[in-house]
Parts: C-alpha cells; sequence; structure tokens
C-alpha cells in the first residue's frame, strides 16, 4: 500500500485546510503571514474541490480463496 | 321383540359413555401423549379466559384442540389460519358437548417455523453470550478509505451498493468479495468472504443480500456467520432482505442496514457535504483574512491619529500601503480563483440565503448608492463621472466620487 488511497490524500488536504483557516481566524499574524497563509488556504481549497471533482469508484473483486493481495487487478 | 326393562338395565348414561371415553382416551398410551400435524383453520384467543381454541385440519379431516392460557402463554407467537403447525398434547372428549379435542401444551410451527425456532434458540444463545451487546458497537468511520463488500457474486444488491457508493462518495476504494448468498454452501461461503475480507485493509465492512423469501436468507441466521461478523476487525453494516426481514447477523453487526442500498448509504457521507465543508472553509478563509487585514488598516489609522505628531509618519505611510497591497492581491487571489468561489457559493446556496446584509458586508463585500437618491448601484451606467457615491462597508460609510467606469471586463 504504497501509494496513499484518495481518501488519505483528500483528508490530509481538508485537515491542512483546517489548520490554515483556525491560525487565520486567530488573527495577530504579521501582514505577510497573513497573505502567505490566505493564499495557502486557497489553493488547499481549490485542491480539495479538484480531487471531489474527479473522482471515480475504484472497485477490485477478490475471490474468497485467494491467499494473496493484489493491488494491481 | 326385546324387552324394554333389560334394554334399560344395560343402557348407559350419556355421561356414563362420556366419562369412559374420557377415560380410554386419556390412558391410551398413543392418544394420550402424541403430536399432531395439520394446518390451522381456525384459532381463537379469548381476551377474557386467555384460553385459545382452535382447529386443525388436513384434507377432509378436521380437528378441534383447545389450549389453556398458561400454556399459550410460553408461545413466541400465537398460529395463525393457514399455518402449518406442530401440535403436542392429548386426546379427550369435552363432555359437555360429546367433542373430541386435542388439549394442546405446545403448538410448533412446521416447516419455515421450525426455522424460526431455531431462530429464537440461536437468538437467544448468542445475546446470552454478548454477541448483540450494544457496548461492543462500534462508530463507522465519517469517511471510509475502503470498503469492503460481501455479497453475491453479479447480483443486484452489488449493483446496486456501486451505484449509490458511485453517486455519494466515488472518493472511496471498494473490494468485493462475492459469496454464495443463497442454498447449503452459503454459509460457509459467506464465513470465507467475510475473513477475505478481513484481510484486504478495509476500515468499513457491508454484508448484504438482496430480498428473498424466509428461506432464501436463511444463511443470514447461521451461527458461523454470526461469529464471523462478530469476528470483524473493522464496523460492519449489514443490509439483508427488505425493511420487515431480520437476520441474527443484524443483530451482532455494528449497524443494521434495512436493504443493501441503505447500507451502501449509511456508509458514506455524501460528496455535496464534503463540498460544502470545503466550501465554508474557503468562506471563513476569506473572511478571516479581510478581517485581520481591517483590523490592521484600523490600528494603523489609529495609531495615525493618535501620535501623528510624534510617529514617523513615513513608517506609518508605509504600512497604510503595504495593507492596500495586500488587500489588492487578495482581491487578484479572489479572481484567479473565482471558478473556485463559484463553486463555493453555490454550495453554500442555502446558508448564504440566510446571512444578514451586515453579515456579508463583514466579509468585505460594499454597497454602493447614488449620494443624491440613495439608489443602490448595480451597474457602472448608474453613475456618470463625478456622481457623489455613498459606500456602506462593515463598520461605516464612506463618500465617494464615481470616476470614469472601468473598461468592460470579458465573463
Amino acid at each position: 500500500m504504497s501509494t496513499p488511497s484518495p481518501v488519505e490524500t483528500y483528508e490530509s488536504l481538508y485537515v491542512r485546510l483546517q489548520e490554515v483557516v483556525a491560525r487565520l481566524e486567530q488573527g495577530e499574524l504579521p501582514l505577510n503571514e497573513t497573505l502567505q497563509l490566505y493564499e495557502q488556504g486557497v489553493r488547499l481549497a481549490a485542491a480539495c474541490q479538484r480531487l471531489l471533482d474527479a473522482a471515480e469508484l475504484r472497485v477490485q473483486e477478490l475471490a474468497a480463496g485467494d491467499s494473496q493481495l493484489d493491488l494491481e487487478a | 321383540m326385546v324387552h324394554v326393562a333389560l334394554i334399560m338395565h344395560q343402557a348407559l348414561s350419556v355421561s356414563e359413555v362420556s366419562t369412559y371415553l374420557r377415560e380410554l382416551l386419556e390412558s391410551h398410551p398413543l392418544l394420550g401423549d402424541l403430536w399432531v400435524q395439520g394446518e390451522v383453520s381456525e384459532f381463537k384467543r379469548y381476551a377474557a379466559s386467555g384460553h385459545c381454541y382452535f382447529s386443525l385440519k388436513d384434507g377432509e379431516a378436521l380437528l378441534r384442540g383447545v389450549m389453556w392460557k398458561s400454556h399459550a402463554a410460553r408461545l413466541a407467537a400465537l398460529p395463525r389460519p393457514g399455518d402449518v403447525v406442530l401440535a403436542h398434547g392429548y386426546l379427550s372428549i369435552y363432555p359437555q358437548r360429546g367433542d373430541l379435542q386435542l388439549y394442546a401444551d405446545t403448538v410448533l410451527p412446521a416447516g419455515v417455523g421450525l426455522l424460526y425456532a431455531q431462530f429464537e434458540e440461536l437468538k437467544a444463545r448468542l445475546e446470552a453470550e454478548g454477541l448483540f451487546s450494544l457496548e461492543r458497537k462500534r462508530p463507522l468511520p465519517t469517511l471510509p478509505r475502503r470498503i469492503g463488500i460481501v455479497t453475491g457474486r453479479q447480483s443486484a444488491a452489488l449493483q446496486d451498493m456501486l451505484a449509490i457508493l458511485a453517486r455519494r462518495c466515488p472518493l472511496v476504494e471498494v473490494v468485493v468479495v462475492p459469496c454464495q448468498v443463497q442454498g447449503d454452501r452459503a454459509p460457509d461461503s459467506i464465513v470465507e468472504a467475510l475473513y477475505r475480507v478481513y484481510e484486504a485493509e478495509v476500515d468499513l465492512v457491508l454484508l448484504a443480500r438482496g430480498g428473498g423469501s424466509i428461506e432464501d436468507l436463511w444463511a443470514f441466521n447461521d451461527e458461523a456467520v454470526a461469529r464471523a461478523v462478530f469476528a470483524s476487525p473493522v464496523p460492519i453494516v449489514t443490509g439483508v432482505g427488505h425493511e420487515t426481514d431480520t437476520t441474527i447477523v443484524d443483530f451482532v453487526a455494528d449497524m443494521r442496514a434495512p436493504t443493501p442500498s441503505a447500507a451502501a448509504e449509511l456508509a458514506t457521507p455524501e460528496l455535496a457535504d464534503l463540498a460544502a465543508l470545503v466550501a465554508e472553509a474557503r468562506a471563513r478563509l476569506d473572511s478571516a483574512a479581510t478581517s485581520a487585514l481591517a483590523t490592521r488598516r484600523a490600528l494603523v489609522n489609529e495609531a495615525a491619529r493618535s501620535v501623528a505628531l510624534r510617529a514617523p509618519l513615513r513608517q506609518i505611510g508605509r504600512d497604510r500601503q503595504q495593507i492596500d497591497d495586500l488587500l489588492r492581491r487578495i482581491e487578484r487571489a479572489f479572481s484567479r480563483d473565482a471558478e473556485l468561489r463559484r463553486v463555493a457559493l453555490s454550495g453554500l446556496g442555502a446558508r448564504l440565503a440566510t446571512l444578514s446584509p451586515q453579515a456579508t458586508l463583514a466579509r468585505g463585500y460594499a454597497v454602493v448608492r447614488r449620494a443624491t437618491d440613495g439608489v443602490v448601484l448595480t451597474s457602472p451606467t448608474q453613475a456618470r463621472p463625478g456622481t457623489r457615491l455613498q459606500i456602506t462597508l462593515r463598520d461605516g460609510t464612506l463618500d465617494a466620487e464615481a470616476a470614469a467606469p472601468a473598461p468592460e471586463e470579458r465573463r
């Protein structure tokens, strides 16, 4: 399981987005940092939305008898 | 000619016949303790006494029966007309009417009913063992990564579930392990498939089968299947049959869904809900950034006023300019992401509708009115250059004057 699943990718982006929003809402940041965070948040939100828009259900079938996990199936 | 006196001497009274028959029947080794199988043609329970009166039939033959309240109270369910049952008791006659009756102490459903009796027995046993315990029910993941599905190969249930997952939450990965869902082989096949899916690193399992007769669903009342469900390392949702069907696995599972489709729905959030969360975060981002900058600007203005003489004016000027620059960059970021904003706003639709104009202003929007008559402007054509304007912001109003219209933006 080397590549993260779409949900894992999405969740890590979304968690980062939430962190950015929380830091920004706390306020009292230098102006440059405010802007950097803002732009980072915008990018994260766009990335989340892109993942949602592009998602396609991945279905894999395993036979009950198989002993090995074949992720490429 | 028979002598009447002799006949009278030999004749039995009605009650003597009745008593004789009763004693004969009740002491008979077979009739005093027997099982009768037949179809219930009538079954009445008298509310006042609690006793039950019924008749069993079989072709042309009919047998009346009675079951006293104390016995009837022990039945899981009272038989209904049409049920084929096995009744246990003894035969005797009811002297007042001369009727032959079965005095039953047990009425068990035959056929399907026997399955039901097994079901009740297994349910009681597993419940006593703690397999249904509410404390061990686990919450479902809010957003599962990988869902394992155990159901019939190429079944309608599988198609329904995949269609719902594809529509609601195509972000998830699905691992399907097909199995036999009816017939003698089904319990073993389901157990095997469950253990297979437990190895597949899923974080949620759906065990499902479409509707069918009680016999069709029977594999889901199997003890080995129930124990395999109990052994699931991750939360498991069952969707077996229709709403009205309840199987043993439903009691063991972490959550029971009425149908396979409902199981797929319970298992996943809707993508639109996730999009709404992203849009909400996006809106909070805008409002936090805007208000952070507005606070800064107010502080700088305040500083400029209160320490005008002593403060290094150039420094204040630079701060002001920096804030203005930043606001412009934010505006550029806004327009760069116009498409995302459209999605965000449409996702927020309902919520936006409830926002007050003040809340909208707080997020950095402004209302522009013509100073002369207070008309709210929605188009540059409403204000010729030089027109006095009033701009309403979150916490105050600005007077302004219209300059030339900006070059038309292409959309």
